[in-house]
């Protein structure tokens, strides 16, 4: 760690301004897109279903995002999501042509994303190879047993129960896709403030030495965090299952980048050691909203790429730039 | 009984020998000064006392009683506590959460942190020190290298029962802000705590250390009152050169 020199106060001053205006960024661009396609596409876009499956179809990014904004917290890298959700919601869905019962089901599916997050966590800490390989290495090998399982077949999935839960359920009038969203995006913000897992998380992703000689258990930390990042991804591929109504081994394969973009635009640093919750859980609206926007105004799957692209480009080089050792 | 005593303490790293022999009693409400070259083994003993390292040989009592840290943090639980030369703080986070480290207060019946109260505790302990920050809430990489440091020190004076244990706190400051830091190692001492300062700095040694102990190479030349020495007196033990 080095010693910064003192810097006069005005300078300061304005440092604080830059850096929470790059904090606002997702929040700037969030309200903007809106507004835009508000304008462009009025009553086609600013009805109750439209921003209702804005919200739905965000769900298992943002579940995700809330994961991988502890991933990040710690300075790694988990790339593995992706695979983990099909091999998950696979899983659940066999599990549940074998057993019958939804929440056997649920827990087996929960318990692979469990199962990999180890793997990853065991890799990182005890062999010392970056997050960055390891996952990298364990995301084709998951991708590889979920086309292996069923060989390439997809499950359906007709569980009432799981169908609700997962899927099309209501509970007070409000989607139960919402109600998951909402929950994962509390617990997540209540576990890195309020809790001391979640302070632990920040102080290894920002200097791991440090967190240890104050004695906070760093290989354990790192290790719950791959173990957590890989639970969200496979109850992502619960959502999936249920809402879909079924599993094959191409969920979840576009979902890296998206989740990704959604914490990174909601800024959390890939550096470690700060993150935002309530940026990633918006982040995560805001990809789902370009997304829905981009398809109601006619574009081909290929143009809404490119334009999703160039938009996650500039929303990151603006929330990123110059933000660690500024 | 001290509150430290070292017997016979010896450090090998496979063929070298960091450190041969070593003794010393350190007295409540002493400073006293480790001094020596570069390579010396300074950083070494200081590791050894707080469990970072395992001595080869030798005994290690804590107000007598015989000790044998597995790490650092059983060492921090013994009530001995480091500032480190490199600062060992996170600086993205406030200064309450790096004075609370690894120790968070939480609050009942949720086990909540208890940011509100570690806050409270921190003003009070800065203000009571008279280090000057503009709020325990600042975030640390806001802070210059002395108020840095005075944190790292505020934080062994809050946590230490018996003995701090210091490496080159003012290596990497300016006049005043090692004026600040040694004011607070005097306060330190004021408080009854025992203290164990690695420094480069004769001026330094002279201004708050009782006494002074020399490593050169490994080998304790000698452990004197700095009363009774001088500066010329110290530097030839240090380099091995009479002058
Ligand atoms: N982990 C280690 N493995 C092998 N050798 C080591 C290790 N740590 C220290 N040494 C060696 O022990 C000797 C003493 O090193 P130490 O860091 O204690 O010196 P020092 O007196 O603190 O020096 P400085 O004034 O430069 O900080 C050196 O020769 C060093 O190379
Ligand atoms: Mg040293």
């Amino acid at each position: 760690m080095t010693i910064a020199p003192t810097r006069a106060p005005a300078e300061k001053g304005v440092q604080l301004v830059v850096r929470s205006w790059r904090q606002y960024v997702v929040y700037v661009g969030f309200v903007v897109v809106f507004l835009y396609f508000a304008a462009t596409q009025g009553a086609s876009f600013l009805n109750g279903t439209t921003l209702v499956n804005i919200v739905t179809q965000a769900t298992p990014i943002t579940i995700m995002a809330v994961g991988t904004v502890f991933v990040l917290s710690l300075g790694e890298i988990d790339l593995s999501i992706g695979s983990t959700v099909a091999l998950a919601a696979l899983t659940a869905a066999v599990t549940l042509q074998v057993s019958g019962a939804w929440w056997v089901a649920a827990l087996a599916g929960l318990a692979v994303g469990a199962v990999v997050g180890l793997v990853n966590g065991l890799f990182v800490t005890l062999v010392r190879l970056p997050s960055f390989l390891v996952t990298l290495a364990t995301m084709g090998l998951v991708a590889g047993l979920a086309q292996q399982i069923t060989n390439l077949q997809s499950v359906p999935v007709t569980d009432e129960a799981f169908g609700w839960l997962f899927g099309g359920g209501t509970l007070l009038g409000i989607p139960i896709l919402i109600w998951w969203s909402a929950v994962a995006a509390v617990i997540g913000w209540h576990v890195l403030r309020q809790r001391r897992f979640g302070a632990h998380v920040l102080a290894v992703g920002n200097t791991a030495s440090a967190a240890r000689v104050s004695g906070i258990r760093v290989t354990r930390v790192r290790i719950a965090v791959f173990m957590l990042s890989g639970t969200t991804a496979a109850l992502a591929g619960l959502l999936y299952a249920g809402r879909l109504a079924g599993a094959t081994y191409t969920l979840g394969t576009t979902d890296l980048m998206s989740v990704l973009a959604a914490v990174i635009v909601g800024g959390t640093a890939l550096t470690g050691g700060r993150a935002s919750m309530i940026g990633a859980v918006v982040g995560s609206l805001f990809m789902s909203m370009i997304n829905y926007g981009l398809l109601l105004a006619g574009l081909t799957v290929a143009q809404q790429e490119i334009v999703r692209g160039v938009i996650i480009l500039i929303a990151v080089s603006l929330s990123l730039r110059g933000k660690k050792g500024s | 009984m001290n509150p430290l005593s070292l017997s016979g303490i010896s450090k090998h790293f496979g063929g070298i020998v960091a450190i041969e022999r070593f003794d010393l009693e350190v007295e409540a409400g002493e400073v006293v000064a480790l001094v020596g070259d570069n390579g010396a083994g300074k950083s070494t003993l200081v590791k050894i006392i707080s469990g970072v390292h395992q001595p080869t040989d030798g005994e290690i009592r804590l107000a007598g009683e015989r000790v044998a840290f597995r790490d650092a943090s059983d060492a921090r639980a013994n009530g001995v506590e480091v500032v480190y030369q490199d600062l060992a703080l996170v600086d993205l986070q406030p200064v309450y959460m790096n004075l609370f480290l690894g120790r968070e207060l939480r609050r009942k019946p949720f086990g909540l942190l208890d940011r509100a109260e570690m806050a409270r505790q921190t003003q009070q302990l800065v203000d009571d020190l008279d280090v000057r920050i503009p709020t325990a809430k600042a975030t640390l990489s806001d802070l210059s290298g002395g108020q840095r440091q005075a944190i790292a020190i505020a934080r062994a004076t809050h946590w230490a029962s018996r003995l701090v244990l210091m490496d080159e706190p003012t290596a990497a400051l300016g006049v005043a802000e090692t004026a600040k830091v040694e004011e607070l190692i005097l306060k330190l001492k004021a408080r009854g705590a025992a203290v164990l300062v690695v420094s480069h700095n004769m001026e330094q040694v002279f201004r708050i250390a009782d006494r002074v102990t020399v490593l050169r190479r490994g080998r304790q030349v000698g452990t004197t009152r700095v009363a009774e020495t001088s500066h010329n007196e110290l530097v030839s033990m240090i380099t091995g050169l009479s002058s």
